[in-house]
This record gives structure tokens, sequence and C-alpha cells, in this order.
């Protein structure tokens, strides 16, 4: 077990690409701990270069206070897990999770017990003999693990291991790698573009974008307070509601209707007028009788969720989502209110959260604000 | 009057179709000849008490293997074929296995071109035309009369073509095999030695059979490079086999043929149960 910092790492490929961008953060001792951006945003650069597979440009990255930017790899006491699993095909399951025992030049018999006490963790004991072409993913995926925990490293890295996997299989791998990291207590950097995959496994988050972190908070607060538009838009597995906004003193205009402003917003004082209000479906409720402060509308569309419905209200200006306990009559006048203690204002003209210097768009590649189109035009995974 | 117009050209098609397939039949059929009947010889000579030139059904006899164990060589050249081959074969995978790897997993500048550039040149230095400054390369080494001076021609005009086919598999293995093995402390030749080489073992056993057919089969380095009676691998022995009226002793020679051909076929049924043939793996677009 071991902390994990990097300072001022930056990344230049030979092609000119900047992959990591002078970034600095720091992993605690045993947190979970996931790099979160679409694709091409430099996460996996950064893990392959904690890992030591990729060597920086400058910078320094340190494991449990030690420097280890010029280490080799195989000294750094670190353990990873690939996208592909990297089994390797001509040896059975015990060879692949014993062999790094193996290059510690343990005896056979080392190797087999260290094998089958971490393969009985992982219910994989009736597999030991097979090869890996002879497993299902959700099992290749366990001996991958298995391999990684062997040794008992004292940094996990995780390279989007679940992405290989179908979308139930995932779910349940997910459990159970939140489960094995809370028992083994270690350190572990968890790569991933899956945004319910982070929010699900993760202590804290650092959301990427074109190589530096653009917010690094909790689970929670990632979720609760995006600090840009970027953000906001990437989380949640139903998007963010982003319309445009002006203020006229202490009235949000919306289109035609006049909403409250959030609450967070209310005691800054800004020169701009021209905002981006952020409103997640599950905070925004639906009326079917008029309501003041509401955004008017007909409902357009209604998707069934499961536990509620997810419902999209329309009018001539602004399109809404929202979810509800009922489905209403699609084409039946609709009025949708936000709880002010949970909405965000951004500014415009950098998508930055009212009340923080975070700027959405410092990276020179600029959002298309989406507000019709929806944060999905974001997700360019 | 439409329809007759038509008709017309839609037989005439078929029938040049019709000719089109005979004449391909006729074509495939002297050829597969062409090529049957020197092997129905091999197989059918050795066995008869008066060979001749035509392939014909044999008065059965043994007597012409016993004359070629009675010639003090014939079994030492076999041996030594042997010996060259595995020699050659060795040397030129394990070169083939480094130099693949390393060209696989490094960048350098030009690689592919070398590649090519080797690849093209490796048949000549093999081949006739280089085959005077060769020997005086050798000389002036003093192998003349080596096996070292043999295999070493040899190996060098093989290891291009053993490299490019075995790159091919190298490219084709994921890199992440390798860096799980980094991670976890493996060292560059231990890599190779657990992952790179079991992985690509059909690949080395592809070119190991093509080093041990070709060096058993290679006539003019051995001629050339050797002088010795006792060094004189099968190839260039059956050369020697005349009557003493200058004549090409059949008898002998064909049923040394027969014996020369044997252990290729037998290998070649070895590696075929045991990895099968898997060229296409190598030869990917």
């Amino acid at each position: 077990m071991a902390e994990v910092a990097v300072s001022s790492l930056t990344k230049v490929f030979p092609n000119g690409v900047r992959a990591i961008d002078s970034l600095d953060v720091s992993v605690n001792e045993g947190e979970f701990f996931a790099l979160l951006g679409p694709s091409g945003c430099g996460k996996t650069t950064l893990l392959r270069m904690i890992a030591g597979l990729e060597e920086p440009t400058d910078g320094t990255i340190s494991i449990g206070g030690k420097d280890v930017t010029r280490t080799q790899p195989g000294q750094r006491d670190v353990a990873m897990v690939f996208q592909d699993y990297a089994l390797y095909p001509h040896m059975t399951v015990t060879d692949n999770i014993s062999y790094p025992l193996k290059i510690r030049k343990m005896s056979k018999d080392e190797r087999r017990e260290g094998a089958a006490r971490v393969a009985k963790g992982l219910q994989l004991e009736h597999l030991l003999d097979r090869r890996p072409a002879q497993l299902s993913g959700g099992q290749q995926q366990r001996v991958a693990v298995a391999r990684a925990i062997v040794y008992k490293p004292s940094v996990f890295l995780f390279d989007e291991p679940l992405s290989n996997l179908d979308a139930r299989l995932r779910l349940e791998a997910r459990t159970f790698l939140k489960k094995l990291q809370r028992d083994l207590g270690s350190t572990t950097i968890y790569v991933t573009h899956d945004q319910s995959e982070a929010l699900a496994l993760a202590d804290r988050i650092a959301v990427m974008r074109n190589g530096r972190i653009r917010q690094l908070a909790p689970a929670e607060e990632i979720y609760n307070r995006p600090t840009s538009v970027f953000v906001a838009g990437f989380i949640g597995s139903v998007p963010m509601n982003l319309l445009d906004a002006r203020l006229d003193g202490e009235r949000l205009h919306v289109g035609r209707s006049v909403l409250a402003t959030p609450d967070h917003a209310r005691r800054e004082k800004t020169p701009e007028s021209d905002f981006v209000l952020g409103i997640r479906p599950e905070h925004a409720s639906l009326s079917l009788t008029e309501t003041d402060g509401a955004v008017a509308g007909k409902v357009s569309v209604v998707e069934l969720l499961g536990n509620d419905y997810l419902v999209t209200i329309e009018n001539d200006t602004v399109t809404v989502q929202t979810t509800a306990p009922t489905a209403p009559e699609i084409g039946t006048r609709a009025w949708v209110t936000f709880d002010s203690g949970k909405a965000l204002l951004y500014r415009r003209a950098d998508g930055g959260l009212v009340g923080t210097d975070e700027q959405s768009f410092d990276d020179g590649e600029p959002d298309s604000i989406p507000s019709d189109a929806g944060p999905e035009a974001l997700k360019t995974s | 009057m439409a329809a007759e117009a038509q008709a017309a050209p839609v037989g005439s098609a078929m029938a040049r179709k019709m000719v089109g397939r005979i004449g391909f039949y006729v074509f495939i059929t002297v050829a597969g000849a062409f090529f049957a009947v020197p092997m129905l010889w091999l197989v059918l000579a050795p066995f008869d008490t008066q060979p001749t030139l035509a392939a014909e059904v044999p008065q059965f006899s043994l007597d012409n293997f016993a004359r070629v164990f009675e010639n003090p060589f014939a079994l030492t050249s076999l041996r030594n074929s042997l010996f060259l081959s595995v020699q050659t074969m060795v040397l030129m995978v394990g070169a083939a296995a480094l130099c693949s790897y390393a060209l696989s997993r490094v960048r350098i500048p030009g690689r592919d071109a070398l590649l090519y550039v080797l690849l093209l040149f490796s048949s000549i230095v093999t081949g006739t035309a280089a085959m005077v400054p060769i020997f005086q390369l050798v000389d002036r080494l003093g192998l003349i009369d080596t096996y070292m001076g043999v295999v070493l021609v040899v190996t060098g005009g093989l290891l291009p073509a053993g490299i490019f086919i075995l790159k091919d598999f190298m490219d084709s293995m994921p890199a992440s095999y390798e860096e799980s093995a980094r991670v976890a402390g493996a060292g560059p030749l231990q890599t190779l030695r657990d992952i790179v080489l079991p992985v690509v073992r059909p690949g080395l056993a592809v070119i190991a059979v093509w080093a041990l057919v070709n060096v058993w089969g290679d006539f003019l380095t051995p001629f050339i490079l050797l002088r010795s009676d006792e060094l004189l691998p099968a190839s260039v022995r059956m050369f020697n086999f005349y009557t003493e009226g200058g004549q090409a002793n059949l008898k002998v020679l064909s049923a040394y043929s027969f014996l020369y051909s044997i252990p290729v076929v037998m290998m070649y049924l070895f590696v075929n149960l045991r990895y099968g043939f898997r060229f296409y793996v190598g030869i990917k677009a």
C-alpha cells in the first residue's frame, strides 16, 4: 500500500501530440481513484506512465514517497490489469496467475500454493487447469485480476478492465471489483470512459480532457456539483439538461419562462448576463397542472427507465428532460420545475460554474454548449 | 427475331467456356504427370533389380540398398547432411527470433526498407551469382572445407526470409502480453523466453522446417565449399555415384535417393501432426 503522486507530468508523443499537459495529482493510500474522460483525453497514457510503460517527457512520479520516474516497471511494485486481460494463451490458469511469482524465482510448490490461494478467493478453483481460450470473458477477467493480486503489489492499475464484458456481466464484475478493493484495502487507480463505472466504484474521480484534469472531487461531488459544462455533460447516465439562460437581476429567463435562480448563484455578483442552466432530469419534477416558475411545453417522448419514466417536454425554444413516476400522454401540456438547491448555473462565456474560477474552454477547444442537442455530443467515446 | 439474335452469342459463350474448361483440365493433367512421374520413379526404381530412367513396375529386390551400404561414405554423408541441417537450423532460428523480435518492437527509421532489401538480396547471397565472392570470402577466413563455412553462408542466405516470416508472427502478438510481464518484473530476455517464443511457436516451427529442408536439399554451397570425402553431405555424395564406365549408377543412385528423401517426408508428417501447417498466419495483409 502506498500513495501515488504525480507532479507537473507532461507527455509529448513523437508526432507532437501533447497527451498529458503539466498534470498534478495525488492518490491517497488505500484510495479507489478513477481517471475518467472521453477517448483521447490522456487517461490511459497517464496510467501507463505510472506503470512505467511510457516514459514521461517532463515531471515526476512517486509511489510510496519514492521517486520512480525513471524506474523500470518491474521495480515499481505495481500491478496492472489490461483491457484485453493479456492472459498468456499457452499457459494454464495456474501458470498465468503464478507467472509473477515465477519471475520472483519462487519454487514450483510456492507458486502453485499462491495461485490456488488467490483462485479460491475469486471462485476460479475449478478452472485452474484450463487455458485462457477455454474461459468465458468474465472468467478471463477474474484470472487477470488474480494475476495482479497474487504478488501483493502496493498499487493496482486498471485500464478499462470491464469494457470487453457484456452489460450484465459488467455490473457483476463492478460489484466484485469494489468488494475486492475494500477487502484488500490497496491503492487503486482505475481508468474508464464510462461515467457510471467511475461513479459506482471510485472514492474520488478525476475527470480528464485534452491531457488535463478538469475536475477532481469525490464521486458525489462530481455528480452533484460539476464545476464546468463539460463535466456536467459528461457525468450522468441520463444526460443533464443544459439550457441557455439569461439573468436579469434576480430573474432567470429560459426561453419564455422565468425561473428561480439556483441557490449557489444567488449571492454571486457576476457581470455577465448569459448563462447555461444545468439541471439533472432526476432533480426536476413534472406537473400536469399550470405551475409558476416552470418551463411549459408539450410531452414529446416518454422512455421507460425501469423504476420511472424519462419524459421529454418541448416548446418552440426549449427541450427539457425530467423523470416521472408515471407516464403522461404524448402531447399533453406539462410544466417542469427545478429544485433550486440542486440546479447549477454556468457562465455562458467560459462554461465555468458561477462562483468558481473553473473554465470549460481553457484548452482552446470550445464546447458546443449543448442545449437542444443534449450533452451526448460531448461523449465522443 | 430478338430472341434468336440473343441465343447465338449465349450458345457460343457456353461453347467457349466448355473448351476453356477442357483445356484447363488437360493442362492440369499434363503438369501433374510432369511432377508425378519422377516421384513414381523415386518410389519404384530403388526396388528394381535393373533400374532404368523409366518409371516401370519393378522386379522386386532389396539388392540396391545392399549396394548403397557397401559404399563407405553413404551413411556418413546422410549423417553429415543431418548434422549440417540441424546446425544451420538452430543458428538461423535463434538469430531470426532475436532479430525479428527487435525489428517488431523497436521503431527504427527505414526498418521496412531494410527488411525488404535484405530479403531481395538474400536470394542472391546463397544463389549462384555471388558464389565467386563468397568462395573468396570463405577462403580468406580459412573456412574452406569446414562446416562452419557452409553453416554461416547458408544461414546468412536464409535469415532475411526467416526474419520476415517470424516478424509477422511477432507483429500479430498483442503488446499487452509483454507489457504485463514487464510490469510484473520480467526482463527482456525472460519475456522473450517465457511469453514471446511460446506464443509464436507456430512461426518458429515454420521457419525451422523450412531451414531444414533448404539445407538438406542444398547442393551448390557444400559442393563448392567442402573438399574432404568424409565431410560431404548426401546431396553432394549422390553426385559421385558413377559406374566404372562413367555412367550414372542408377542402382545405387535410386536407392540412395530413396533413403535421402525419407527424413524430409517424416519430418513433414511429424510437424504437420504436431503443429499443422499454418503458413497463412505469416502472410497477412
